[in-house]
Parts: structure tokens; sequence; C-alpha cells
């Protein structure tokens, strides 16, 4: 579903993604995970469309997101990590508007939207300016939103960070639950281990732009021999605060604006 | 069709929930209609020029529009800030679709204003010779309103701060309008104040507005046509290209 080959960005001297290749099988649910400023964020920017890539190939549903973006725009659907609802409009016609976007045609439009925010336990909410939202609210909305046009693959960037415990549990519910129903691919990253460990089939390890492990979390922990995903992933990236590639990020992100 | 439809209700939608907004907006034509209408009225007839708020009131509707529609491209600094942004540049659709929608929702706000203030005008002494005319000032207020949104969308998505977007606003806005003609007629000038004048793109919609509400006219509708759906047809196009490149 997700094929990724050689990939690299570059800005201007830095090397946000540094030749990447993975493949993701289409039903599974691939946990991306990397320190901060290791080019995860960078990667799904490239997947989706949003950055060129300096070199390398992708295909997302078969389809080469430089050359035929529309058509890879089609085949997800994503969830930021910060937000990215219109806050001025109400929970419905966010949702609304996104299905205009992706020609969801009427005739099932609105019984798709009710279904889906009956999923995440906002229907009563539903016009509600998203402005009263909490953030865990948004976020369950904005994960409501992704799955609106049936997508092939649904891109989680840190969708639970700061969330507390039952929200993040509910929210992986509803994702499992798609993911079954729907067969929808699930890519996302996290800083929470166990939430990969819980939640993925395959993890991809990333540091300094580079794939340094992949494979399921009893693989990865077997490879360091260590007895919880959170000391395996220590054991590979090591134990020092990035604050130079946090740096490093920082500079890329300047000179991206 | 619908997905540029569905982005022009948004902006529609935005506007009429911010009530202060619109009750703001309107504030500022009814003061400066009554004093510099009523204030420099007698002036402006001892110097054989007529009816000053006749004469007045398109360069003030001329003021309203360029100060909203000036000020409309902050909502793309708002939603790259606030993040909607990146969930309509990641939509399956052309991004050149994205800006029109916007951009026409945005025109037709401050057009409406611009009538809003006209019909207000009406009723502090304003005479329309013949009403059927609001059509076409309308359509005229419309064309203007495109014009400066598109310019205003454009600087929007080059910049990505909200205070030096409101400096290069306020470096614009106040020659555009003080050099449009709005408060005095553009007959009879200095040779240098006459050029800035024939630069600036507003003083060719105000006077359309002239030529179609008061029969007065400096230029000629034609050519005022001419530049404004000219100028709104290159600013389209420079907003698109510019909303195309935003990268987040």
């Amino acid at each position: 579903m997700i094929k990724v080959n050689a990939l690299s960005k570059k800005f201007g001297d830095f090397t946000a993604v540094d030749g990447i290749s993975f493949d993701v099988a289409a039903g599974e649910i691939f946990a991306f995970l990397g320190p901060n400023g290791a080019g995860k964020s960078t990667t799904i920017k490239i997947l989706t469309t949003l950055l060129q890539p300096t070199s390398g190939e992708v295909l997302i549903n078969g389809q080469d997101p430089v050359h035929h973006p529309d058509l890879v725009r089609r085949s997800f659907g994503i969830v930021f990590q910060d937000p990215s609802t219109d806050d001025d409009l109400t929970a419905w016609e966010n949702m609304d508007l996104h299905g205009i976007l992706y020609d969801v045609p009427d005739s099932s439009r609105h019984a798709r939207i009710e279904e889906l925010l009956k999923l995440v336990d906002l229907y009563d909410r539903k016009d509600s300016p998203v402005k009263e939202f909490s953030g865990g609210m948004k976020r369950r909305l904005e994960i409501a939103r992704g799955f609106l046009h049936h997508p092939k693959i649904i891109f989680l960037d840190e969708p639970t960070l700061g969330l507390d415990p039952q929200t993040r549990n509910h929210m992986w519910t509803y994702l499992r639950e798609l993911n079954k129903t729907e067969g929808t691919t699930i890519f996302f990253t996290t800083h929470y281990m166990e939430e990969a460990d819980r939640a993925a089939q395959r993890i991809a390890v990333i540091d300094h732009g580079k794939i340094i492990a992949t494979g399921t979390s009893d693989e990865l922990k077997r490879q360091t021999g260590k007895e919880s995903l959170e000391d395996a992933f220590l054991a590979l990236t090591g134990h020092a605060i990035r604050e130079d590639a946090a740096q490093n990020t920082f500079h890329a992100a300047m000179r991206r604006r | 069709m619908k997905k540029i439809y569905i982005f022009w209700l948004r902006q529609i939608k935005k506007y009429l929930r911010v009530k202060a907004r619109i009750a703001g907006s309107l504030f500022q034509p009814i003061l400066y209609m009554i004093a510099m209408g009523y204030g420099l009225g007698s002036v402006f007839q001892q110097a054989g020029q007529g009816n000053y708020i006749e004469f007045l009131v398109p360069g003030i509707i001329g003021m309203n529009i360029i100060f909203s529609s000036m000020f409309s491209g902050m909502e793309v600094i708002w939603d790259r800030q606030f993040g909607f942004l990146k969930e309509t540049l990641v939509a399956p659709m052309p991004r050149f679709n994205i800006m029109l929608g916007r951009t026409l929702g945005t025109a037709t706000i401050c057009a409406t204003q611009g009538l809003v203030v006209l019909l207000l005008a009406t009723l502090i002494g304003f005479r329309m010779e013949n009403w059927l005319m609001i059509v076409p000032a309308y359509l005229v207020m419309f064309v203007i309103s495109m014009l400066f949104t598109s310019l205003s969308t454009m600087i929007g998505s080059i910049l990505k701060d909200m205070q030096g977007f409101q400096a290069v606003m306020n470096f614009l806005i106040m020659p555009l309008f003080l050099l449009s003609g709005a408060m005095f007629p553009l007959d009879n000038l200095p040779k240098f104040l006459s050029v800035l004048t024939s630069v600036d793109p507003l003083s060719y919609g105000i006077d359309a507005m002239r030529a179609v509400l008061i029969n007065q006219s400096h230029f000629s509708l034609g050519l005022d046509s001419a530049v404004l759906v000219a100028l709104s047809l290159v600013f389209l196009f420079l907003g698109g290209h510019y909303f195309k490149k935003i990268q987040i």
C-alpha cells in the first residue's frame, strides 16, 4: 500500500531524510518511531504530497505523489500533529466541507458523517462550533474526518499527543474498529512506546534521517535483547537528548518558512 | 464547481458569525460620510463643485471596500497558524480553485458591505437618480473587491506572520486610498499628483462608481472597467500562483 525506496529530503545542506526505504502492506497497522527531529514529520509530509522529495521513489496505493498528487490525495486521510479544523464552523460543517472536497456523493455523505460522528461520540455535539471543543474532542473529530472519504490509508502524526489515557484508549478502539471493518491501512507516529507496542503490527525506527530497524515489536525486543519496546528503542537510538537534532529541525523549519 | 462554492460559503458563514465585525465595518464609513460630507460640504459647494455628499459617497464606498478586502489576506495567515490551511492543501482539487473560492467569497462580502454603505448613504442625503443603477454599481463594487482581495491573498500567501502583513497593508492602504480621488475631484490637479492618482487602481474603481451613480467621470466608464477587469485578472492569477506555492 505504501512503498518507499531510497527517499531523501534535504533542506539546504541539512539532510532531514537520508535514503530511507520501507513497505507497508494493505490493512497493516504500522508505527513509525523516532526521536524528535529524526525525520518522521518530513517523511509524512512527503508521503502526503505536502513536500517534494529531493530524490527517491514513493508509491501510495500504486500512485506517485509527485506526479499524481490528486490521485494520491484521494487515497489517504490524515490527522496532523496540530489541529487542522476550522474553529468557526461546527463539527458537522467541518465534516461536510471535507466530504465535498473529496467528492463524497450527496446521497451517502450525510449518512457517512452521522455514522462517523456517532462512532467518535460527537454526534450530540454536531452543531457546536469547534472552538468550543476540548483538545481531545477536536482530535476525535479529525479522526472521523480523516475516514470520511473511505481512504485506503490513514496517516496519524502523533494522534494521541497530550490526550488523557481514557481518550487515547477510546481512539484506538475506533481506529482498530475502522481498520477491521473498512480494511484501512494505518500509518502512525507516536512517542508513547507502549502505544506502539500495543497497536502496531510492524514498526520502523528512524533516527538522523535513516531507518535503523524494522520489524514487529517482539523482533525489535529480541534484536536488542530488551524486555520492553521503550528499552529497545533507547538501545537503538541512544540516551542522548537530541539538542543538535532539534536545532537542525528548527533551522530546517525556519528555512521552510 | 461545488468545491469552489463550499469555499465561497465558508467565507460568508464565517463573516456572518462575527456580528461585531459587521457593525465595525459599517461604523467607519458612516462617520466619514457625516463628518466629511457635512464638514466640507459648504466649502465644496462654494468652490462651485456641487453637492459634496453626492461626490463623496462613491469615495467612501471605495474606502470601505479597500479596507475590508486588503485585510482579508490575513485569513490565509490565520488559517496557516490555526492549521485549517493544511486540511485544504491536501484536498484533491487544484489549489487555484481553493484560492478562487475564498476570493469570490470575500469579494461578495466586501461588495455587499459597499452596497449597504450606499443604502445607508441614502438616509443621510444621498439621492439615487435611478435606482436601477444599483445593479451596475454592485458589479463595479464586486470587481474592485476581487482586485484588492486577490492582491491581499497574494501578499498573505507570501508573508507568514500577522505583524508583517499588517505593516505591509498599512503601507499600501493609505496611499491607495488617499491618492484615489475618494475625497477630491481628479480634475485640475498638479501634474505630479495627477500622475500618482492615475497609477492608483482604486481611482478607476471610484471613478466607475461615480460614473454609474452620479453620472460624473474623470476617465470614462469604458477605461475604468477595462483597467479594473484587467487588473483583477492579473492579481487573481498572481494570487493563485503564490497560493499554490505555499508550503507548510
